[in-house]
């Protein structure tokens, strides 16, 4: 026996190498365009002609301050971290008390409810946009960042309903119901109960969201037409597609743009990974 | 307190303002906590879905009145426009290349990653980056990567590769298969981490009785494996098949569709209809028809569920 499972371990440990190998090419793969992009960001114009994918041979910071300037970054990161905040507070919020509602509260009629959200969420977009778009510009909603924030709001609530729901049914009822005969309103039970005993789930669902709008293209290619209003996303299409030519000017923009996304990610990555996936499996 | 002012009063009274209370609280109370985001569903998505259904029989421009056209829209569509077969069929070879190309990718590198302790996370969190990037750097970065006289294309035609000297995205035969190649480097990586998922739960006994029974890697992935993350692998066509009439970041960051509409897809044709074009009544026939498929593919999904199939 014990001959067997040395066999088989080692047997095994042996048939990782190729496994590895494979990986590694994967990875290079993966994440080689990037580094080219890290590489390309840090070249002058005339390097990038007859080095176009290797390191860089000196260091030209500056393409980072022109990228940031031509770039309008100090406005366009600013419009989108509000749109980024005030849909992920919205969502939190108002997607959180229809979980605790439909998890919690016995909600007549949830089924039906559920069946709702699950349609809405798979309307394709291109299917009610015009009718949005010409309906915003009658209530003055376009080329505002509220009138965004809603569109968000209702795009990304069905999948956080979803989410926090299944969170909250597993917590146990003892406090609620403890509080409950204290003489607590839903609302607080809501509120000082509930949220922070279902945090992870809260925190899990505000990342998945805030990276989705963060990246959003579409909505706010629509959305918001005047340039003052413009985000990191939809500026850098306007911006990469004016100065296609020089390269090393939108590898700085990109790598500005994704390094912030990248850190977040690799802080939280179980969390990104969790709600992504699941949401995925529940949508 | 209360006890006192209204001890006089009958006790019906009493008790029905108690059962109000119950009413109140059981059944009032739970929609009052869904009515916000119920309300903004209803404005953004369900009144212009509506509104969508009714323009797709009108000749809309955008602005002002609409006049009733009854199905002339769709009979334009199915039979007159060839555009729109044009753009259903490139959805079409969109479904096959992202049915089989990411699949494998995902499957092979899962199936790679899974039996590995030593660096899985790192590998895992590598090859899943992409899929966090935003559409317009992915894509304007791979148009710079593989244009003929820049990048890794431009590198390989310096050094005489045949086949590298060819605009892959400004002509007609291979514009579509470069922007699915784009967007599938960006798509991948979330396949590879749902099949790694499953397969994570796949309880290692059955591996260890296949490999006492003799069986080999391909044998232990095509008999444990495979039906042990079948699930997952049904979800993800079913996922796949949706989002494949719905794509257009991609395409329009690239291309916009061209060129000569070699790489128009449906949702490309709403949105140059509705916006370029300003017949908002046809493109929203576009948007229902699109609807329509991705109805089709969820029923399909449901019906095999309620057979009793595992999914």
């Amino acid at each position: 026996m014990g001959d067997l499972n040395r066999l088989v371990r080692g047997g095994r440990g042996m048939s990782l190498a190729p496994n590895y190998v494979i990986l590694i090419l994967l990875l290079i793969f993966s994440i080689g365009p990037l580094a080219i992009m890290a590489f390309n960001s840090l070249k002058s114009r005339t390097e990038i002609g007859d080095n176009p994918l290797g390191l860089p041979r000196g260091l030209v910071w500056s393409n980072y301050s022109r990228a940031w300037d031509v770039g309008n970054f100090s406005t366009t990161m600013v419009n989108s971290g509000l749109l980024v905040a005030g849909t992920v507070i919205g969502v939190l919020l108002l997607g959180g008390m229809a979980a605790y509602s439909l998890a919690k509260l016995d909600l007549p009629g949830a089924g039906a409810l559920m069946l709702f959200l699950l349609v809405v969420s798979s309307l394709p977009i291109h299917l009610f946009l015009v009718p949005l778009f010409v309906l915003w510009r009658e209530l003055g909603l376009l080329n505002s960042f509220h009138g965004l924030i809603l569109i968000y709001i209702a795009l990304n609530a069905p999948l956080a309903i979803f989410l926090l729901r299944s969170y909250m049914v597993q917590l146990p009822r003892d406090f609620e119901d403890a509080a409950r005969v204290d003489g607590a309103g839903e609302w607080q039970i809501f509120a000082k109960i509930v949220v922070p005993l279902s945090w992870p789930g809260f925190l899990t669902v505000g990342l998945v969201v805030a990276l989705s709008v963060w990246n959003e293209f579409l909505l706010a290619t629509v959305f918001l037409q005047d340039e003052s209003k413009f985000t990191v996303v939809t500026s850098y299409q306007n911006f990469a597609t004016r100065f296609s030519r020089d390269w090393s000017l939108t590898s700085a923009a990109s790598v500005m743009m994704i390094v912030p996304i990248i850190v977040i990610f690799l802080i939280f990555q179980r969390r990104f990974i969790e709600g992504m996936t699941q949401g995925g499996m529940k949508g | 307190m209360r006890d006192t002012v209204i001890q006089g009063l009958p006790v019906v009274n009493v008790r029905r303002s108690r059962l109000t209370g119950v009413f109140y609280r059981r059944k009032v109370v739970p929609w009052l906590f869904v009515l916000p985001v119920l309300a903004i569903n209803l404005l953004v998505v369900l009144g212009p879905t509506l509104a969508a259904v009714y323009y797709s029989m009108t000749d809309w421009s955008g602005i002002g009145a609409a006049e009733w056209v009854g199905l002339d829209n769709y009979r334009q569509l199915f039979f007159d426009d060839a555009s729109f077969k044009n753009a259903f069929l490139h959805n079409l070879m969109w479904l096959a290349m992202f049915l089989t190309v990411p699949t494998a990718m995902g499957l092979i590198a899962a199936s790679l990653l899974a039996p590995i302790t030593r660096g899985a996370l790192f590998f895992r969190m590598s090859l899943f980056i992409p899929y966090v990037l935003p559409s317009v750097i992915v894509a304007h970065l791979w148009t710079s990567l593989i244009h003929p006289d820049r990048g890794i294309v431009g590198w390989l035609n310096d050094r005489g590769v045949p086949g590298m000297d060819i605009a892959f995205l400004g002509r007609e035969s291979t514009v579509l298969p470069t922007i699915a190649f784009i967007d599938n480097w960006h798509w991948w990586g979330f396949l590879m981490v749902l099949f790694l998922a499953g397969m994570q739960n796949i309880p290692p006994d059955l591996y260890e009785a296949a490999r006492l029974d003799g069986a080999n890697r391909w044998q232990e992935f095509k008999d444990v494996t495979i039906p042990g993350i079948r699930p997952v692998l049904v979800f993800m066509v079913l996922m796949t098949s949706i989002w494949s009439f719905l794509t257009f970041d991609f395409i329009w960051i690239t291309t916009q569709g061209g060129p000569a509409g070699a790489s128009e897809v449906l949702s490309i044709l709403v949105f140059k209809n509705a916006f370029q074009n300003f017949e908002a009544g046809y493109a929203a026939a576009i948007g229902m028809t699109m609807s329509v498929f991705v109805g089709a593919v969820i029923s399909v999904f449901v019906v095999l569920r309620r057979r009793g199939w595992e999914i």
